[in-house]
């Protein structure tokens, strides 16, 4: 379901507000001086006023952008980079309708990223551009600065995959002479 | 232009990527002269921030020349050469007006809990970085600044990161003068946490990790104590030993969600990406303050649950302190000491590496090869 709070809610939320200087005893213990925060924000109150500041001019929106339900709107400024597109970017439309409270938010997305990752060679292979994973993953530079811990796990993964095929082979053989 | 590619987990490369453009009349287009790779790009590396696309551009540690700037920019003009803030903040919101310039409201459509960040996901707001020989910088009015006459660009493209979080890791650590402040994690910002720590007048400073290389730097350079976590038998046991038994008044996690150190933490938080990254560091934190400490965390972990002993903090009765750095607020001051011989942090960067080798700058930062602390990246217009 979608983490929104509704307008019955909102009402709700009006009618049983409190006017705290209604409270006996409200503020006789309040001190300024003891502020935490400081300097690390320089504390004006600001925030009660709600969302009220002037907003810089709304770039414009020239690609898809998601943004969280924890907002009424898109920020003034936003990238424009990779917007959302294919399986992945379905699944980020989707982790977008929860909020950034909710796992449903954030795993999704998490998954979004794994599915991306098979567009990318997709798209690569696509445009003829066959990924050089080694390249990628600069083993360039284990080579020139850790070669023997290369070397062995290069060696290990060798030697488990031949391991592993050696026994699928016999497996199928074994069934084979079953038949 | 040439611009780093992320292709997954552990893949980048370098390609060509379209001129970016300016898409909003504060917008400034720089042509980059030093971009960082930094120790919070490696989550991003390794596939540990949610929502970090395929075909996105890492980089938020930028120094460049203005060359193109919008209609509403008057601060800048195009020939500036100015370092860029890793934080992207507009200065008009309720957050900015208060000088948390990062955790600016209107830089940010996907995530509430943080601000705009160059090339951090989009979580971080979904803009390209830098590391790359152009980057599009959002409200140039407010955080890019020009570099000092005299600034070497090395210490100018440190100042949009490192410098400032190390500084106010120690800042949030509240440290009173004879103060005995522990920093987690001699990678760059820990090195500058602890060298800073000294400003706020700390009477000892430890540092501890697990590189032996990291440590013989911070020891020389803040300079401090410093003990390899790997040869002590409990480090929070040893921290309390060490403190007659008192613990640190105050605790920096300068590690974040990258920590080895636990096999629990390492096993869900970075292999099994179940919580928001391995928490060793704040654990060990938590555990080795004293009661009523301060614990300081800059340290990146993601935005899902991390693990922490959180009943320790209450019944330990710690204050805990958090944020990315507000490098528009800290700049004044730093250029200061970097200018005054206080500060000296390009002394931190190991490896300057053309931008067209960033799939090897990578793999070195994030394999400690060669030792390496700091890496810079240097596109082929500011080789020349």
């Amino acid at each position: 379901m979608e983490n929104t709070v509704t307008d019955m809610e909102v009402k709700e939320m009006e009618k049983t507000a409190i006017d705290p200087s209604q409270i006996k005893g409200w503020g006789v213990d309040a001190n300024p001086e003891n502020d935490p925060t400081y300097p690390m924000k320089n504390r004006n109150n600001g925030e009660h006023a709600g969302y009220s500041w002037e907003r810089p001019t709304q770039q414009p929106k020239s690609v898809e952008v998601l943004h969280s339900n924890e907002r009424p709107n898109v920020s003034a400024v936003f990238g424009t980079s990779t917007p959302p597109s294919g399986l992945s970017g379905l699944i980020r439309r989707a982790a977008f309708k929860y909020s950034e409270n909710s796992y449903a938010h954030w795993l999704p997305l998490m998954l979004a990223d794994r599915v991306g990752i098979a567009e990318g060679v997709l798209d690569d292979l696509t445009h003829g551009h066959v990924p050089n994973i080694f390249a990628e993953r600069g083993w360039k530079a284990e080579w020139k600065h850790n070669r023997k811990n290369l070397v062995t796990r290069v060696a290990v993964g060798v030697v488990l995959a031949s391991v592993a095929v050696a026994y699928l082979r016999s497996r199928k053989g074994d069934s084979e002479a079953k038949e | 232009m040439l611009a780093m590619n992320f292709r997954g987990p552990r893949r980048v490369r370098i390609d060509q990527k379209p001129m970016p453009e300016i898409q909003h009349p504060q917008d400034a287009i720089v042509r980059v002269t030093r971009s960082c790779i930094c120790g919070s790009d490696l989550h991003l590396y390794n596939g540990s921030v949610p929502d970090t696309r395929v075909g996105m551009t890492f980089g938020h540690e930028v120094t460049g020349v203005v060359e193109e700037v919008g209609q509403e920019v008057e601060k800048l003009k195009i020939g500036d050469h100015v370092l860029v803030p890793f934080n992207i903040a507009c200065g008009k919101c309720v957050f900015c007006q208060q000088e948390l310039y990062g955790n600016c409201h209107e830089s940010n459509p996907e995530a509430t809990a943080v601000g705009g960040i160059f090339g951090y996901s989009h979580t971080g707001g979904g803009y390209d970085g830098g590391q790359a020989e152009y980057v599009r910088v959002p409200y140039a009015n407010i955080g890019p600044t020009i570099i000092p006459e005299g600034m070497d660009l090395d210490d100018a493209v440190m100042l949009t990161d490192v410098v400032p979080t190390g500084y106010q890791a120690a800042e949030m650590g509240g440290i009173q003068p004879g103060d005995t402040v522990v920093v987690f994690g001699a990678g760059p910002v820990g090195i500058m946490a602890a060298r800073c720590a000294w400003l706020f007048g700390a009477g000892r400073v430890i540092v501890i990790d697990h590189l032996e290389y990291r440590l013989e730097f911070v020891r020389n350079y803040a300079p401090c104590e410093v003990y390899n976590y790997k040869e002590l038998e409990d480090v929070v046991v040893f921290l309390k030993r060490t403190t007659d038994w008192m613990g640190a008044d105050v605790c920096i996690d300068a590690v974040g969600a990258e920590a080895t150190g636990r096999a629990m933490q390492t096993l869900l938080g970075k292999t099994l990406h179940m919580v928001g990254g391995a928490a060793t560091a704040l654990h060990w934190a938590i555990n080795s303050v004293k009661k009523g400490g301060i614990i300081s965390i800059v340290g990146v972990y993601g935005p899902i649950d991390t693990l922490v002993p959180i009943g320790n903090v209450v019944n330990k009765g710690l204050t805990i302190r958090g944020n990315q750095a507000s490098v528009k607020r800290l700049l004044p001051r730093l250029i200061e000491h970097v200018q005054n011989g206080i500060l000296d942090p390009k002394a931190l960067i190991t490896h300057r590496i053309p931008l067209e080798e960033v799939s090897d700058a990578y793999r070195m930062f994030s394999a400690k090869l060669d030792n390496c602390i700091k890496p810079v990246l240097m596109p082929p217009s500011a080789r020349i």
